[in-house]
């Protein structure tokens, strides 16, 4: 009966879980450095992803939950933080004499978002609004395995038969193919301060892996913690199970 | 069972007074417990763990949350971000909510195996399907609290299923949200709900024990306890093997927290709610998807019922009915063990859950239509009509006269499933 | 945890094994739920986004001698106060055997004519009156609390009243000589 229990169980999921994953086209599993219970986000990747970010997909889409001092986490220096943080302005105030007033950015504020509220970006970009990226990875099925599609899989020719609307872009993997997001990621749209050729593929693996940061900060501390409870339980439960047998072989 | 005596002088001070030690030595130390529990047995005080870990997040959690519909979606990813292990706490509270129902799931199943609420335990089950209830209420006002697209869309839906009511429908559901759509007093009152009913749940879980102590534990081979040759008590013995459970369950727990945390949540809640747009594909967390299905399930009207109405009965019915069960389980033998038959029809059963599941999961299309109005026929036909034709038709297998009597070596016993 | 009588008695080796085995898993218990608490615990400390917003940049311009303006740092009122000469002086020249919590006036300030303090009473956390004209000043010329009535002196120093201690003067710069980046 146990096994049976079991193997039902399994079924379930196995039978949920191909329910959820049914629908779209295949993504391919990328190799990512924070894949697996061990991995940690590379950071020459990340320091990359947010130079990605701030020069080309920063110019329309927020990242509201995420502050300029998080950036300390991917291996920025305190000056160095400040100086990102000076590079943007926020709106700050009301002033003395009750008016609203812009100042480049500190360390604590939150990213600068590209546009004043939704209404202000659909109106500036043919009645779309680029949704905002703090979360994205973790809103999306498929993951970075899906942000990375999307950026790197469009395609210049629709199919024959396929209707293109006016101002829209073919992408391969978008929900219905047809994406208002011009292929954001030409060859060398950035050049690295670390010398790294700007391809189409690797600005799109840095930039994910910046926005899997993005929404998963505590990523690198959950899994650490979690190795070190896992073994500590493991321990705990054997140590428990060793007590159960001894005190019920006097049953037996 | 003895009175004990105490030596201790401030103990027997205050046991005079409350007896708080008297009262944990009958129910929690000497209480006799069959000795031929299996492992099945565990899932009930694992649920009580995991209520316990559920009020003690949700706490904590509440803490930093706020119920509004413009702060709501990022002030939980302000726990996530900013808070001192506010992603744990958060990670624990959400993926707590699967383990319980996991949990209770197996507990539910055993009962229903073992013959757990056949009498004298009628009222220890339905105080169960009352807390299944509470359970389902909590989860679903605690689902809608982060405010994404599938919190807000859960709750437009299942709020909406009170339009089904005559006349009144339209005035009820507005009452429920505080005005003409979801929005934000819906969301505060949620809260509020949302806070109170594990309270509530938690005292449900008290007066469910109160009954299993009247009566004790039912075993698998179902038969009494006839004298202290059958029990043992429970400590040292089932505490430890509690507590060995306990240590199994929170690996897995634990394994999902740390290295799987949004395993059986939909990425559409990541997105904040947007009054203006559905989400593509509407689906309810894993553990109301087999409800979700009995209430799509009817598609046409009935003696000028309309579908919708039928729906909503069926869906209520659905837990409900478990309610009845010990009426509609005609069989004078609890387990399955000596039920051949009910055995196989068991199984049907918790497979018939399963397929429900799955057509809870996927969109109404195709094939999927008719297979959720089976599975949600044979559901019903399972309690109305096969349990108690087959208590009355069953040839059952001959009962140990004792547990003691089962559990050695050459007695008659069912060994295999233990 | 008590053994109960009605286990039979295991051989004496069996039983010392299972009482070491007994004593460590509930110890291994105990520190792992103890361990468990604490990030209950601490996710009511501050919190990141709360610990990062620690300093606040204030224009002393507009203040002139003798005014006050109160700005919030932290949450909790900032005292910054332009002194005239006489309040300078006076404060300097109390002798600090006088003082129920002695400290010099140079001690407490970085520009004599800047008086910067944590407009808290050191009592129980009231917010002294005299920063605004015509508010009780106190009877030193310097704030006065009126939930208990202590009496604070040109320098923030307590003087008289169940205050045990003088105003606490924050962490702050002149970045400028305009701007004071309190914390």
């Amino acid at each position: 009966m146990r096994t049976s229990i079991l193997g039902a169980t399994v079924a379930l999921a196995l039978v949920t879980g191909s329910a959820t994953a049914s629908e779209g086209p295949k993504l391919a599993a990328q190799n990512w450095s924070f894949g697996g219970i061990f991995g940690t986000f590379d950071r020459a990747t990340l320091r990359r992803g947010v130079q990605v970010y701030n020069e080309v997909c920063a110019s329309c889409h927020s990242l509201k939950l995420v502050a300029y001092r998080n950036l300390g986490d991917v291996g920025y220096g305190a000056e160095e933080v400040k100086a990102i943080a000076a590079e943007f302005e926020v709106t700050d105030g009301p002033n003395d004499d009750g008016d609203m007033f812009t100042r480049p950015a500190l360390p604590a504020d939150r990213f600068a978002a590209p546009f004043e509220n939704d209404k202000a970006a659909r109106a500036a970009n043919n009645g779309a609004l680029p949704p905002d990226l703090s979360v994205i990875t973790k809103a999306r099925k498929g993951g970075s395995d899906y942000i990375y599609a999307l950026l790197s899989r469009y395609a210049e020719d629709p199919p024959a038969d396929f209707e293109l609307s006016d101002g829209m872009y073919y992408n391969e993997v978008f929900p219905g193919h047809q994406i208002a997001m011009s292929p954001p990621l030409g060859e060398d749209a950035v050049e690295y301060a670390d010398g790294t050729k700007a391809t189409t593929a690797q600005m799109s693996k840095d930039v994910t892996t910046f926005l899997v940061w993005a929404a998963e900060p505590e990523m690198e501390e959950r899994k650490r913690l979690g190795i070190i409870v896992m073994i500590f339980l493991t321990a705990l439960t054997a140590m428990l199970y060793a007590l159960k047998r001894m005190i019920w072989s006097d049953l037996h | 069972m003895t009175t004990p005596t105490w030596t201790n002088p401030i103990i027997k001070w205050i046991d005079y007074r409350l007896p708080i030690f008297t009262f944990t030595q009958h129910h929690l130390v000497e209480y006799p417990t069959p000795k031929n529990l299996n492992y099945w047995w565990n899932f009930g005080s694992l649920a009580g763990v995991v209520l316990v870990i559920m009020i003690a997040t949700g706490i904590f959690l509440s803490m930093s949350y706020t119920p509004h519909v413009d702060y709501a979606f990022d002030s939980v990813e302000r726990i996530m971000r900013d808070v001192n292990y506010g992603w744990l706490l958060r990670y624990l509270h959400m993926n707590g909510g699967s383990m319980f129902f996991i949990a209770v799931y197996i507990h539910v199943f055993r009962g229903l195996y073992y013959g757990s609420y056949k009498a004298p335990r009628e009222i220890l089950w339905i105080i169960g399907v009352i807390i299944l209830f509470a359970m389902m209420a909590t989860a679903f006002t605690g689902y809608v609290l982060p405010w994404g697209q599938m919190s807000f869309w859960a709750a437009t839906v299942i709020t909406n299923m009170f339009t089904a009511v005559p006349l009144v429908g339209e005035a009820i559901v507005n009452w429920l949200w505080g005005g003409f759509a979801v929005g934000n007093p819906t969301l505060n009152r949620f809260f509020s709900f949302h806070y109170l009913l594990p309270f509530i749940i938690f005292a449900l879980v008290f007066v469910h024990l109160w009954a299993l102590h009247v009566h004790k534990s039912n075993n698998p081979v179902g038969v009494d306890m006839k004298g202290p040759q059958d029990t043992i008590p429970f400590h040292p013995y089932y505490t430890i093997k509690d507590a060995y459970g306990m240590g199994v369950l929170m690996l897995v727990y634990l394994a999902f927290v740390f290295f799987a945390p949004n395993f059986f949540l939909e990425p559409d809640n990541y997105i904040e709610a947007n009054p203006l747009q559905t989400p593509p594909h509407i689906v309810p967390e894993w553990y109301l998807m087999p409800f979700y299905a009995i209430l799509r399930a009817f598609t046409q009207e009935f003696l000028w019922i309309p579908a919708k109405v039928l729906g909503v009965i069926a869906m209520f019915a659905s837990v409900g009915i478990l309610a009845l069960l010990p009426w509609l389980d005609t069989s004078k033998v609890r387990s399955a063990r000596f039920r051949p038959i009910y055995k196989q029809v068991f199984w049907l059963f918790f497979v018939d859950c399963l397929v429900l599941g799955y057509v809870g999961a996927n969109p109404p299309e195709g094939y999927l239509i008719l297979l959720g109005q089976v599975a949600t026929a044979y559901y019903f036909l399972h309690f109305l009509v096969v349990m108690p034709v087959l208590g009355i038709m069953e040839k059952t297998r001959p009962v140990p006269d004792s547990i003691s009597a089962a559990v050695t070596p050459g007695g008659t016993s069912g060994k295999e499933d233990t | 945890m008590t053994e109960t009588a009605t286990t039979g008695t295991p051989a004496d080796a069996e039983k010392s094994r299972r009482d070491f085995l007994l004593v460590t898993t509930s110890t291994v218990g105990v520190v792992g739920t103890a361990l468990a608490a604490w990030p209950f615990i601490d996710s009511m400390n501050p919190a990141a986004d709360v610990r990062a917003l620690s300093s606040t940049d204030v224009d002393i311009t507009p203040i002139e001698v003798g005014q006050a303006i109160t700005v919030v740092w932290r949450g909790k009122p900032v005292f910054i106060r332009h002194r005239t000469s006489k309040e300078i002086d006076e404060s300097a020249a109390m002798a600090l055997e006088d003082l129920p919590d002695p400290e010099t006036d140079a001690d407490r300030v970085k520009k004599p004519e800047w008086l910067i303090l944590v407009g808290i009473c050191t009592h129980l956390g009231c917010i002294p009156l005299g920063q605004r004209k015509g508010e009780p000043k106190g009877e030193y010329g310097g704030w006065f609390c009126p939930c208990h009535g202590s009496h604070y002196d040109t320098s923030g120093r307590i003087r008289r009243g169940p205050a045990p201690k003088n105003l606490t003067v924050p962490t702050y710069a002149f970045i400028e000589d305009t701007t004071v980046r309190v914390g």
